[in-house]
């Protein structure tokens, strides 16, 4: 297809220098809602950055992360057989046309590949689904909020207890780290692999927009408030705000097993969608 | 407070304290972890190519692009400075006077000879507003773009005094 490779490089462009409007509008919050000076300082320079970033087009964040594609593929889409080597294809031109940072490196020789790609990077998940419509998904993400990501096997009797106390001691360990506010993607079910890959998907969903299933939602909302009441603020450094959103998805669990991912993303929420149908039009939106 | 300073820095940092803002202006070197394994290899071998007396290290692998026969930083903000800590103490052995970075570190090592500065993580496009010009580049092709050792002219970079030299720190 004509065009696609310039098609997801554009959504790649989008995804690091325009931060999602929906954030934006949580991070004004949060500047509003904060009094220390010290706290004013970071969500000030926050919102300088995202100006910035969509003004002149440049990535908000140095850290353009891994780049990781979700792709709902239509099994009647003319087009399957080559978005794989498009994806591949645009990740390279982005990196070096946007620019991207090359954060692509061999984990024996530790040589950085230089534009973004190498063995099984960038990360494609698939999901074949009916239709003949393709939407993919691109999710650039940093590795300081990555690497506070984890995975707990906790017991049935746990519970969503053990969810709650998993993920608030996770977010106090990890401090300013993971570049507060955060938001926190976080999958139950499924199995420890499946778990994760649920943590990140949630993460595709707009700031605010809640779980459909009504008590998923209160979850939500209640590890939103005992996070933001432990009070490590902006960059750790103290305030209301730590987190400006957790979204959760779920899987069934085996009877045995009560899997929980958790994956951390820091307040440059970056994200962008395109969809390609059959008939060739392509729409990128955030 | 607000303080202007001039890197180098020199003793003038030990009256520094947490939650002042800094405008830092001068040379700085960025370095991430493998940075820091070279740079303490060479010292020890006497053979590292730059001085860090009262040097301000940045934690930070920024976006460069090529321009003309030199370099443009596009966006450059800090790193997970936490990664850094095992390093720290032999770092600021060599002089060094002030460490930017994220996130913050053991505060320790910073008791009685330098600073921890902070500037706000993912805010690169912002920090590249202070870098004036790219003066030098280290083990580019050994290392990689966010691994190297970026030499930056900065101008008026604004940040918080998040450690001081006394031990207060600004992290919960």
């Amino acid at each position: 297809m004509e065009g696609l490779v310039d098609t997801i490089v554009d959504a790649i462009r989008l995804a690091v220098t325009t931060i999602p409007e929906d954030t934006v509008k949580a991070l004004r919050r949060a500047y509003e809602r904060e009094e220390s000076e010290v706290a004013r300082f970071n969500l000030c320079n926050v919102l300088r950055a995202i100006e910035i970033g969509r003004n002149r087009s440049i990535p908000v964040c140095q850290d353009t992360g891994t780049l990781t594609f979700f792709v709902k593929a239509g099994a009647e889409s003319p087009y399957l057989g080559e978005i794989e080597a498009s994806i591949i294809e645009a990740t390279r031109r982005a990196t070096l046309e946007i620019p991207l940072r090359p954060n692509a490196v061999d984990v024996l020789t530790n040589k950085n590949s230089g534009d973004n790609t190498g063995k099984d990077v960038p990360v494609i998940h698939w999901e074949l689904v009916g239709g003949s419509e393709i939407q993919i998904a691109v999710l650039p993400k940093g590795g300081g909020s990555e690497n506070c990501s984890a995975l707990a096997m906790l017991t049935p009797a746990e519970g969503w207890e053990g969810v709650k106390r998993f993920v608030l001691e996770r977010v106090k360990e990890c401090g300013g780290k993971p570049c507060p506010p955060v938001i926190l993607g976080i999958g139950v079910g499924g199995g420890a692999d499946y778990s994760l890959t649920l943590a990140k998907k949630a993460l595709l969903r707009k700031v605010g927009e809640r779980n459909p299933n009504e008590r998923i939602a209160e979850l939500e909302e209640e590890l939103l408030e005992e996070v933001n009441s432990l009070g490590l603020g902006p960059m750790g450094m103290g305030g209301n705000t730590t987190a400006i959103d957790v979204k959760i998805e779920v899987a069934y669990r085996h009877p045995a097993s009560f899997p929980v991912g958790l994956v951390v993303q820091c307040w440059a929420n970056r994200r962008a969608f395109l969809r390609i149908k059959a008939d060739g039009r392509v729409e990128v939106w955030q | 407070m607000a303080v202007r300073l001039k890197a180098a820095l020199g003793e003038e940092v030990l009256d520094l304290k947490a939650g002042d803002v800094v405008y830092l202006s001068g040379r700085i070197y960025t370095a991430r972890d493998a940075a820091h394994r070279k740079i303490l290899e060479l010292s020890k071998k006497g053979k590292l190519p730059f001085e860090l007396d009262g040097a301000v290290i940045y934690h930070c692998g920024p976006v460069v692009r090529r321009k003309g026969d030199g370099w443009e930083v596009v966006s450059a903000g800090p790193t997970t400075s936490a990664r850094m800590n095992r390093y720290l103490d032999e770092i600021l052995s060599l002089g060094v006077r002030g460490i930017i970075g994220k996130g913050g570190m053991e505060v320790g090592p910073f008791v009685g000879r330098a600073v921890y500065f902070a500037f706000t993580g993912g805010a690169g496009s912002l920090a590249a507003k202070s870098v004036k010009r790219v003066v030098d580049v280290h083990w580019l092709d050994e290392l990689g773009i966010p691994e190297a050792v970026w030499v930056l002219e900065v101008e008026n970079f604004p940040l918080l005094v998040a450690i001081d030299s006394k031990g207060n720190s600004l992290y919960r």
